[in-house]
C-alpha cells in the first residue's frame, strides 16, 4: 500500500529565503509522525505544504498514492487543527463541525448527526449550541479535532495545538490525542517545539533544522542515538565533549575519552577528533578520587529540584563544565567536593557537527 | 482534461445573445439616428460592417469551450472580443475617424460612433468572465474561478473610471480646444507665469496659483499639525476628560460638508459679519475685507482640518506605551525630560504623517478656497474656473490638473514611505498597562492657549450655521424668522394634493437618490478590493494595490475634470446623467471601503480562511460564510461614510451636475454665490442634522447588532480620514 504522505525532492522559497530544501520523506498510514524543530526550521511549511496552503517550488507531494502538488487545499482529502484553533467564531459549535461536511454537500441532517457523534468523541456533547467564545481553551481545542475528524480524512495535520494551554493540560489533552489517533488508527502529522510532547506520543519524530531534516527516528533512536550535535542538544540536554577517535570497526568507532576506551555507533565520524553527547544522566558521580575507569573533577555548582539534583561539575582537561543530573536527593554531594565520573551505558553518543 | 462546467457555458450563451440581439449602441434610450440593432444586425444592414468581425472570437471561444476545453484558446478569444470592442470604439470618434491616417486610408469624412449601449456592455462583461475561466483553467490563482473574475473585473472597473479618465487629462492636456495635436501650447500653459510666478515676493502683484497652493497646504498642514497634537496631548496626557469631544470632533469632518465652515467665516468676519460689525460699532475698528484672500482660507482649512490631524494623532500617541514614560520616571527622569526624551522623539513620525495628510487634504479642498478665496486663486479653483469661466480651457484645466495631481501624489507617497518605514508607534505594543505621564506645567498651558480659542471659533462657526438661517440677516438683522426654512423646506397643498414647494427639495431629493444607488456599489468594490489586496496573491498584486492607492490621493477636482474629458463623447458617453454622479461618487469614496475594509480584516486571523479551505470550502463560499459575517463593521462602515460622503460632497460633482441633477451641495453653493446667504445656511444646518442622525441611528443599530464574536477581538474599524 502506498504511504499516506510522500515528499519527493519538495522545495520551498520565500523570494530569496529556502524555507524547505529539497526533503524527501514518507509518512506510514495510521502512524503518527512529529515534526520538531525551533522556529523558523521549516516545520509548519511542510505542514502548509501537504494541506495545499502553500505550493512548492519544485519536487512532487503524494497523498493516498495521488499525486497533490497542483489540488487547492479544498481539493485534497486532508484535514488541519490549526494552533490558533481557527474556530469561526460567529458559528456555533455544531456549525463549525458541520462546515466541511455541509461544503461537500453533505445533507443538513445527516451532517449534523456526523458532527453530534464526532463531538461526543471528544467529549463534548451538549455543547452543540454554544459559540466558541463561549467555550474554555481545551474544549476550543477539541472542537477543533472535531472539525477535522468528521471529514474522515487520509491525513490529519496538527499545528502545534498545545502551545495555546497550560502546561497541565497540554500533558492531559496530548494522551487523548495520542489515544485517539491510535482507536481510530489514524494519519497524523504533528508539528511541535516542545521536545517532550514529541516524545510522549510519536511513532516516529522528524527533528528539522535550517530547513532541512536533521534526524529521522523513533522517539528512543533520536534520545539515544542522535546523529548530530544539534539533534542531541535540541531533544533533552546534553554535554558536548571533545574527543579522539582511535580507530574505526565496521559501524562502529573506538573513542578514547580520558581512561575509557569506548565502542560506539560512528555516525560517519572519521578516526580523529570528534564530538562526543553524554546525556546528564549517564553521568554518575561519585564521592572519591578517580580510580579505574573515570573522570576525575569537582562539584561547582549544585541545584536541588525537589525529584533530583542538578550539578555543574569542572572536569579535570575539559574546558566547559558538565551537567550531571542525578536522583537521590537526601545525601546531596557537597559544593567543592572532589568527585569521580562514571558513564552510563546508554546516553552517550558519538556526534556530527551541525 | 475535464469539461467546462455548465455555468461557464452560460457566459458564452451570453456573449452570443449580446452580439445577435441586443442593441449595440444605447443605453437611456437609442441616440437619435441610430438603428436599433445588434452588432451583428449593424455590421450587415446598418452600413458599420467594423463590428462584424466581433464573431470571430465568439466562435473561436465556442470551439474553445465546447467539447475538448482548449483554455489558451479561450483566453485569447476573450481578450480579442474586448481589444476589438475597444479599438473600434477609439479608432471612430463621434465626428469620423479618430486618426489622420485611418481617413486617408479609408478615404472620406468616416464613420460616426454612437454611446456604446447594454449590447456593448454585457458583450465585454461576458468576455472578461470567459478569460477568467481561461485562466482558472491553466492554473492561475490556484484555479479559482471566482478570484479571478473578481480581479479582472476589478481591474476593468478601475481602468474605466480611473485610469482611462487620468489619461484623458494627459492627452487634452497636449491639445488645443478644437482637439489638434499642439505640444507647444501644452509648454506655455505648463510654464504659464500665472502658475509659477514669484511675483509676490518682490511687488505687489500675485504669486502664481501653484505657489499659492503650496503655501496655504504648508502653513495649513502646519497648524493643523500642532493643534492636533495639542488635542491629543490633553486628552490622552492628562485627566482632563475629553472622551465626548473625541467622539464629536472625530464625526464632525465628516458630516459637515466642506463649504460650510468658509460660509459660516463670512458670516461672522465679511465685510457686514457679526464679529465685523461688533468691532466696528464697540471699538471702531475699520471694517476689512481681510477674511477673503490665503487668510480666510487657511482659517477654514485649519477649522476643517484639524480634526483629522488629531485622529492621527491621538494613535500615534496611543501607541506609545505609558510604560516606557513609567521606565523613565522610574529613571529619575522629570516630567519634561520625559516628554522631550521618550514621547516626542516616539510621536515624531506620526507628526510628519498627520502634517502630510492636512497637506493633502489642503491641495484637494475645493469648496473653501471657492467660497472665502477672493481674488486669491488656487489650483483646485483654478481649474474649475479653466472649465466653466468665460475662457473655457481644457487644455489649461488638464494642466492645472496634473500639476495639482503631481503635487498631491508626491506628498501620498512621500507619507506611505514616511509611515512604512518610521513607525516605532506599535514597537511596545505588549504590556500596556501602567499610568501615562502627565503633561509638564508649561506645555499643558501652551496646549490650552492653542486648543481654546480654535474650540470658540468651531463653536462659533456651528452656531452661526445651526442658528444663523432662523434669523433674518445673521449680523445686520437679528429677528428670528421661519422665512428661510419655508423658503427651503415649504410644503404646500395646491390643485392635487400635498407638494414639495421648497426650492431645497428638487436637489435634496436627487442627491439622496443618488448616494443611496451609489451606496452599495462602492461598498461592495472596496470591500472586494480590499479581499483581494490583503487575502489573494496574484501576478501584478503591486501595481494593482498602487492603482487602487493612488485613488486615496485623486483630489475632487481633478476627477471631475478628468470625467467631463472622459465621458462627453463616445464611445462612453454619459455626462449629463445621473449614472455619471453616481460612478462619480462610487470610485471618489472607493478608498473608504478599502480602508475600512482593510483595517478589518486584518484583525480576522487568516487561519479563519485557511481552515475554511482544508475543511474543502471554495474561496467564494469562504468569502461570504465566513469572512463577510465577520466583516459587518467594515460593511456598515463602508455603506455609511459613502452615503454620507456622497451626499457632503462637492468637488467632484460641481463638474457633472445638470438642471436635471441638482445637488444639495452645488444648490448651497450657488445660493451662497449670489448672496442669498438665508437659504444657504438653513439648508446646511438640515444637511449636517441629517447626516448626524444617520450616524448615530446606524451606530445604535450596530451597537445591537453585534455578532457574538468575543473570541476575534474587533474593535470598530477606523472611521476613514475625509478628503474634500
Amino acid at each position: 500500500m502506498s504511504p499516506a504522505v510522500e515528499f519527493q525532492g519538495v522545495t520551498k522559497r520565500y523570494g530569496t529565503v529556502t524555507a524547505l530544501d529539497e526533503a524527501n520523506f514518507e509518512i506510514a498510514r495510521g502512524t503518527l509522525v512529529t515534526l520538531l524543530g525551533p522556529s523558523g526550521c521549516g516545520k509548519t511549511t511542510v505542514l502548509r505544504l501537504i494541506a495545499g496552503l502553500e505550493r512548492p517550488n519544485a519536487g512532487r507531494i503524494m497523498i493516498a498514492g495521488q499525486d497533490v502538488t497542483l489540488l487547492s487545499a479544498a481539493e485534497r482529502n486532508i484535514s488541519m487543527v490549526f494552533q490558533s484553533y481557527a474556530l469561526f467564531p460567529h458559528m456555533t459549535v455544531l456549525e463549525n463541525v458541520c462546515y466541511g461536511l455541509r461544503a461537500a454537500h453533505v445533507k443538513k441532517a445527516l451532517a449534523a448527526e456526523m458532527a453530534a457523534d464526532k463531538l461526543a468523541l471528544v467529549g463534548l456533547a451538549g455543547y452543540e449550541r454554544r459559540l466558541p467564545s463561549e467555550l474554555s481553551g481545551g474544549q476550543q481545542q477539541r472542537v477543533a479535532v472535531a472539525r477535522a475528524l468528521v471529514l474522515e480524512p487520509q491525513v490529519l495535520l496538527f499545528d502545534e495545538p498545545l502551545s495555546n494551554l497550560d502546561a497541565k493540560l497540554r500533558r492531559r489533552v496530548r494522551e487523548e490525542i495520542r489515544e485517539l489517533q491510535q482507536t481510530l488508527s489514524l494519519t497524523a502529522l504533528y508539528v511541535t517545539h516542545d521536545q517532550q510532547e514529541a516524545l510522549a506520543i510519536s511513532d516516529r519524530i522528524m527533528v528539522m533544522n535550517m530547513a532541512r531534516i536533521a534526524q529521522d527516528g523513533s522517539p528512543r533512536e533520536l534520545y539515544e542515538r542522535p546523529a548530530t550535535r544539534f539533534v542531541a542538544d535540541f531533544i533533552g540536554d546534553a554535554n558536548i565533549v571533545p574527543v579522539e577517535i582511535e580507530r574505526l570497526d565496521g559501524a562502529e568507532a573506538m573513542v578514547k575519552l580520558g581512561s575509557f576506551r569506548l565502542h560506539l555507533p560512528h555516525h560517519g565520524a572519521t578516526v580523529g577528533p570528534a564530538e562526543l553527547a553524554i546525556r546528564p544522566q549517564a553521568l554518575i558521580p561519585s564521592i572519591g578520587a578517580a580510580g579505574g575507569d573515570s573522570l576525575s573533577g569537582r562539584i561547582a555548582k549544585a541545584s536541588y529540584l525537589g525529584s533530583h539534583m542538578e550539578y555543574w561539575i569542572a572536569v579535570d582537561g575539559l574546558s566547559s563544565e558538565l551537567l550531571s543530573i542525578w536522583p537521590d536527593v537526601t545525601q546531596p554531594l557537597p559544593v567543592n567536593a572532589k568527585v569521580a565520573l562514571g558513564l552510563a551505558t546508554s546516553g552517550v553518543a558519538i556526534v556530527a557537527k551541525g | 482534461m475535464r469539461m467546462f462546467s455548465r455555468p461557464s457555458l452560460i457566459w458564452l450563451a451570453l456573449g452570443w445573445v449580446a452580439v445577435l440581439l441586443l442593441p449595440w449602441y444605447g443605453m437611456d434610450g437609442i441616440p437619435r439616428g441610430v438603428a436599433v440593432l445588434p452588432a451583428f444586425g449593424h455590421a450587415i444592414w446598418g452600413g458599420r460592417p467594423w463590428l462584424g468581425p466581433l464573431l470571430l472570437p465568439m466562435a473561436l471561444a465556442s470551439w474553445a469551450m465546447i467539447g475538448q476545453p482548449r483554455p489558451r484558446a479561450l483566453v485569447a478569444a476573450g481578450f480579442a472580443g474586448i481589444a476589438w470592442t475597444v479599438a473600434q470604439g477609439f479608432a471612430i470618434l463621434h465626428h469620423g475617424w479618430a486618426f489622420d491616417w485611418l481617413a486617408g486610408l479609408m478615404g472620406g469624412s468616416g464613420p460616426t460612433q454612437p454611446a456604446l449601449g447594454w449590447g456593448a456592455l454585457i458583450f465585454v462583461f461576458a468576455c472578461l468572465m470567459m478569460v477568467a475561466y481561461g485562466f482558472a483553467r491553466l492554473g492561475f490563482c490556484r484555479g479559482d474561478v471566482f478570484v479571478i473574475g473578481a480581479i479582472l473585473l476589478v481591474v476593468g472597473l478601475i481602468a474605466l473610471f480611473v485610469l482611462y479618465p487620468a489619461l484623458c487629462i494627459l492627452f487634452s492636456a497636449v491639445r488645443d480646444n478644437d482637439g489638434g495635436f499642439a505640444p507647444h501650447l501644452f509648454l506655455t500653459k505648463l510654464l504659464n507665469r500665472s502658475i509659477w510666478g514669484v511675483d509676490c515676493l518682490f511687488g505687489a502683484q500675485a504669486c502664481g496659483t501653484a505657489w499659492n497652493t503650496v503655501a496655504v497646504a504648508s502653513v495649513v498642514g502646519l497648524l493643523t499639525t500642532l493643534l492636533g497634537l495639542g488635542f491629543a496631548l490633553l486628552a490622552l496626557r492628562t485627566r482632563v476628560r475629553l472622551k465626548p469631544l473625541i467622539g464629536l470632533l472625530s464625526v464632525l469632518p465628516i458630516i459637515t460638508p466642506p463649504f460650510v465652515i468658509g460660509l459660516a467665516l463670512i458670516l461672522l468676519f465679511g465685510r457686514s459679519g457679526v464679529v465685523t460689525v461688533w468691532g466696528a460699532d464697540l471699538l471702531h475698528l475699520p471694517r476689512s475685507r481681510w477674511i477673503y484672500g490665503m487668510s480666510g482660507i487657511v482659517v477654514a482649512q485649519v477649522l476643517a482640518f484639524t480634526p483629522i490631524a488629531f485622529l492621527v494623532m491621538i494613535g500615534v500617541l496611543q501607541g506609545v506605551s505609558p510604560s516606557l514614560e513609567e521606565a523613565a520616571q522610574t529613571l529619575r527622569a522629570s516630567r519634561w525630560r520625559t516628554f522631550l526624551t521618550v514621547t516626542w522623539p516616539l510621536i515624531r513620525p506620526g507628526l510628519a504623517n498627520a502634517f502630510l495628510i492636512a497637506f493633502i487634504e489642503s491641495m484637494a479642498d475645493f469648496a473653501n478656497p471657492l467660497m472665502i478665496g477672493g481674488n486669491f486663486s488656487v489650483l483646485s479653483t483654478d481649474i474649475f474656473f479653466a472649465v466653466v469661466g468665460t475662457t473655457h480651457d481644457q487644455g489649461r484645466a488638464a494642466v492645472l490638473a496634473i500639476i495639482l495631481l503631481t503635487f498631491t501624489l508626491t506628498a501620498f507617497q512621500a507619507q506611505r514611505a514616511w509611515v512604512g518605514q518610521r513607525s516605532y508607534a506599535t514597537m511596545g505594543g505588549k504590556g500596556s498597562a501602567g499610568q501615562p505621564a502627565q503633561l509638564p506645567v508649561g506645555l499643558r498651558l501652551l496646549c490650552y492657549g492653542a486648543i481654546v480659542p480654535y474650540l470658540l471659533l468651531t463653536v462659533a462657526v456651528y452656531g452661526t450655521i445651526l442658528i444663523g438661517g432662523f434669523v433674518d440677516s445673521v449680523g445686520r438683522d437679528n429677528t428670528p424668522t421661519l422665512r428661510h426654512f419655508l423658503t427651503a423646506f415649504s410644503i404646500d397643498h395646491g390643485v392635487g394634493g400635498w407638494f414639495l414647494s421648497g426650492s431645497a427639495w428638487n436637489s435634496l431629493l436627487t442627491t439622496f437618490e443618488i448616494a443611496l444607488i451609489s451606496m452599495p456599489f462602492t461598498a461592495v468594490i472596496g470591500i472586494v478590493i480590499a479581499w483581494l489586496l490583503d487575502r489573494q496573491h496574484f501576478f501584478g498584486r503591486r501595481t494593482f494595490e498602487f492603482l487602487a492607492m493612488m485613488s486615496f490621493a485623486i483630489p475632487g477636482t481633478v476627477i471631475g475634470v478628468s470625467y467631463i474629458l472622459a465621458f462627453n463623447v463616445p464611445p462612453v458617453a454619459l455626462t449629463g446623467t445621473g449614472v455619471i454622479i453616481a460612478i462619480a461618487f462610487a470610485f471618489r469614496n472607493m478608498p473608504v471601503g478599502i480602508r475600512a475594509g482593510l483595517a478589518n480584516l486584518s484583525q480576522i486571523d487568516r487561519s479563519l480562511d485557511e481552515a475554511s479551505l482544508t475543511l474543502g470550502a471554495s474561496s467564494l463560499r469562504t468569502l461570504v460564510l465566513v469572512i463577510l459575517p465577520m466583516l459587518r463593521p467594515a460593511v456598515t462602515t463602508a455603506l455609511v461614510y459613502s452615503f454620507v460622503r456622497a451626499v457632503t460632497a462637492v468637488s467632484a460633482v460641481i463638474f457633472l451636475v445638470t438642471g436635471e441633477y441638482q445637488l444639495a451641495t452645488v444648490y448651497i453653493i450657488g445660493r451662497a454665490d449670489v448672496g442669498d446667504y438665508g437659504v444657504a445656511i438653513v439648508y446646511s444646518a438640515a444637511l449636517i442634522v441629517f447626516m448626524l442622525l444617520v450616524l448615530l441611528v446606524i451606530q445604535l443599530g450596530i451597537g445591537i447588532r453585534r455578532p457574538g464574536a468575543r473570541a476575534v477581538p474587533h474593535t470598530e474599524a477606523a472611521p476613514p480620514l475625509t478628503m474634500v
